[in-house]
């Protein structure tokens, strides 16, 4: 019933471990500096209100509309929850969405939530909110078309970003799953951005304290700056992307990172063996261990400075 | 709608639901692991993985296919990996030409693919393992207990606790909608496209200003019966002898799981 089958969820055993733990690390960064933001702006008050909040994004995604054919388009929630939370409080409350998502329905796995965190909670947040920033003081039909553009761009990111990690990890082709996944999310975005539209143009009718209260505390260009840059990124890639894969296999080629591409899932050693040690079984587990404890230090120093941190 | 509408939780007294949540939680999370550890194509190991997961299944007296039959979840996502068939890497197995694409499916590719899926197949089976015999507040504080931070588990807490309520909120919004939007049969009804999403937009603005209404009473509410920043609990969360063994037998025979699969 809660269920929205969204392809963004990306289960257990489709991206590799390098990938997951990758962007496990990313996340785990984020989130701990918006505990610390959060931390520091915000009192106490602020976590039952977070908790409350990110069982409305859960609820919310029940609503739905029908858009013709027995489908119907529903919402994400990432880029409206940045908007009327501000950033911070927005990556919170996406991280518990997804983290109960995937640990109490299996909709999403656990070893690539990192991935799926980054995916849905802090890029749509950062996109969100960093479009909003930017209109937030213009002319009212201005505003709603930025954030109407926001939604719509927060989910082809995830969408594009969830492409990408498919394939880094090996698990998909880029010419195929680029062109599938943006095209169904072209539209589904469309409905993310009516929804977003029609709902932060109920809330300043009715409520517009509580826009003006989350915002002020939040009220940085940096995340304006990062917004349109992250949402300048995606607009370059997207239809480069999606009508010349071998363009992007190309720079990524260029760049280096084509084996990852290819060959994933470890190529971080070549073909996954210790030099001196020739192509032996030995060295091929001794290739992975050392894979494996690098990633594993880098979140350990994240995880501290973290910690130290909040 | 009752406050556990959500609980996946299937009550039992078995060994497996005396498990101390936090060895459930790390066995689980080494399990996916190993899984994803795992060479493409090592059918031999990936069978073990599954006879321990067979194994939990019917230690936790749930019955040997209790997760196999909730196991299909993730299929739709199989649709995404399909195209892992056709991996330039490996050698061709045949050539399909389609007229404007030609397809040509390789043997590493098609060992990918049905790695991909056996991955993914028991790597969901061992999470709904896991919320099955743990009840959800306990896996939370089985995660605060391994160090995720504590204003993330309480958000989460509170989350699950405030559910079925807003659940609740939606499903009324949801019925308002249905019982003004009547229909003839025949005629045309229901507005433009556009009109029905801005319509559910307006539904979700609603449903916010409503939920936030709502955190503000219950934080105030729990301010008068002595909230002071986290939740408590009277469960007492001690790693017994029996819950160390448990863990480091499993795993260990995840080791030996990987170590069998590397040398093949």
């Amino acid at each position: 019933m809660l269920f929205s089958p969204t392809p963004l969820h990306i289960p257990d055993g489709f991206l590799n471990l390098v990938i997951s733990l990758l962007f496990w690390a990313l996340t785990m960064a984020m989130v701990g500096l918006a505990i610390s933001k959060t931390n520091k702006t915000l009192g106490e008050r602020q976590i039952p209100l977070m908790g409350v909040m990110a069982a409305f994004i859960f609820a919310a995604q029940m609503l739905n509309f029908p858009v013709a054919g027995g489908t119907s388009g529903h919402f994400l929630g990432g880029a409206l929850a940045a908007i009327v939370l501000g950033p911070w409080a927005g990556i919170l409350t996406m991280t518990a969405v997804v983290a109960v998502q995937g640990l109490l329905f299996q909709d999403g796995g656990l070893l690539v939530m990192g991935a799926n965190i980054f995916n849905m909670g802090i890029l749509t947040a950062a996109i969100g909110f960093g479009l909003y920033r930017a209109v937030r003081n213009r002319p009212r039909a201005l505003r709603l078309g930025g954030i109407g553009v926001a939604a719509w761009l927060s989910t082809i990111a995830a969408a594009l970003i969830t492409s990408l990690q498919l394939w880094l990890s090996g698990t998909s082709r880029l010419e195929i799953v680029i062109p599938a996944m943006l095209g169904v999310h072209a539209l589904i975005g469309f409905g993310e951005a009516v929804i977003t539209v029609a709902a932060v143009a109920f809330i300043e009718q009715t409520r517009p304290d509580l826009l003006r209260a989350e915002n002020s505390a939040n009220g940085k260009w940096g995340w304006a700056v990062a917004g349109m840059g992250i949402s300048l990124l995606v607009v370059l890639i997207s239809p480069l992307a999606s009508a010349k894969p071998d363009g992007l296999e190309r720079i990524a080629e260029d760049l280096g990172f084509i084996n990852a591409g290819r060959s994933a899932p470890y190529e971080i050693l070549p073909d996954y063996t210790v030099p001196l040690l020739g192509e032996t079984a030995l060295s091929t587990i001794l290739a992975g261990a050392i894979g494996a404890l690098f990633v594993l230090g880098i979140l350990i120093l994240v995880g501290r400075r973290m910690s130290s941190r909040a | 709608m009752h406050v556990d509408a959500f609980n996946q939780y299937h009550a039992g007294e078995s060994l497996i639901h005396h498990l101390d949540a936090r060895a459930k939680v790390v066995v689980a999370i080494s399990f996916i692991f190993s899984n994803a550890l795992l060479p493409d194509g090592s059918w031999v190991t990936f069978t073990l993985a599954w006879m321990f997961l067979l194994l939990a299944n019917e230690l936790s007296g749930l019955g040997l296919g209790f997760t196999l039959k909730r196991s299909f979840v993730a299929l739709p996502f199989a649709l995404v990996a399909g195209s892992a068939i056709f991996s330039p890497l490996g050698e061709p197995l045949a050539v399909w030409d389609l007229g404007f694409m030609t397809l040509i499916p390789t043997d590493a590719g098609v060992r990918r693919f049905f790695s991909v899926l056996i991955r993914s197949w028991l790597s969901v089976q061992m999470a709904i393992l896991l919320v099955a015999t743990t009840p959800f507040p306990d896996l939370i504080h089985a995660l605060e207990h391994l160090r995720a931070p504590r204003v993330l588990t309480t958000i989460i807490a509170f989350l699950y606790r405030y559910l079925f309520i807003l659940t609740d909120e939606a499903r009324r919004l949801l019925r308002a909608r249905e019982s003004r939007s009547a229909n003839l049969s025949g005629r045309k009804h229901g507005g433009t496209l556009w009109w029905r999403a801005k319509v559910t937009g307006n539904m979700v603005g609603q449903l916010f200003i409503r939920s936030y209404e709502r955190s503000d009473r219950i934080y105030k509410a729990m301010l008068s019966r002595g909230y002071a920043g986290h939740l408590r609990t009277l469960n007492p969360h001690i790693m017994r002898r029996f819950d160390w063994l448990i863990l480091i037998l499993s795993l260990t025979f995840l080791l030996l799981v990987q170590f069998l699969g590397w040398i093949q």
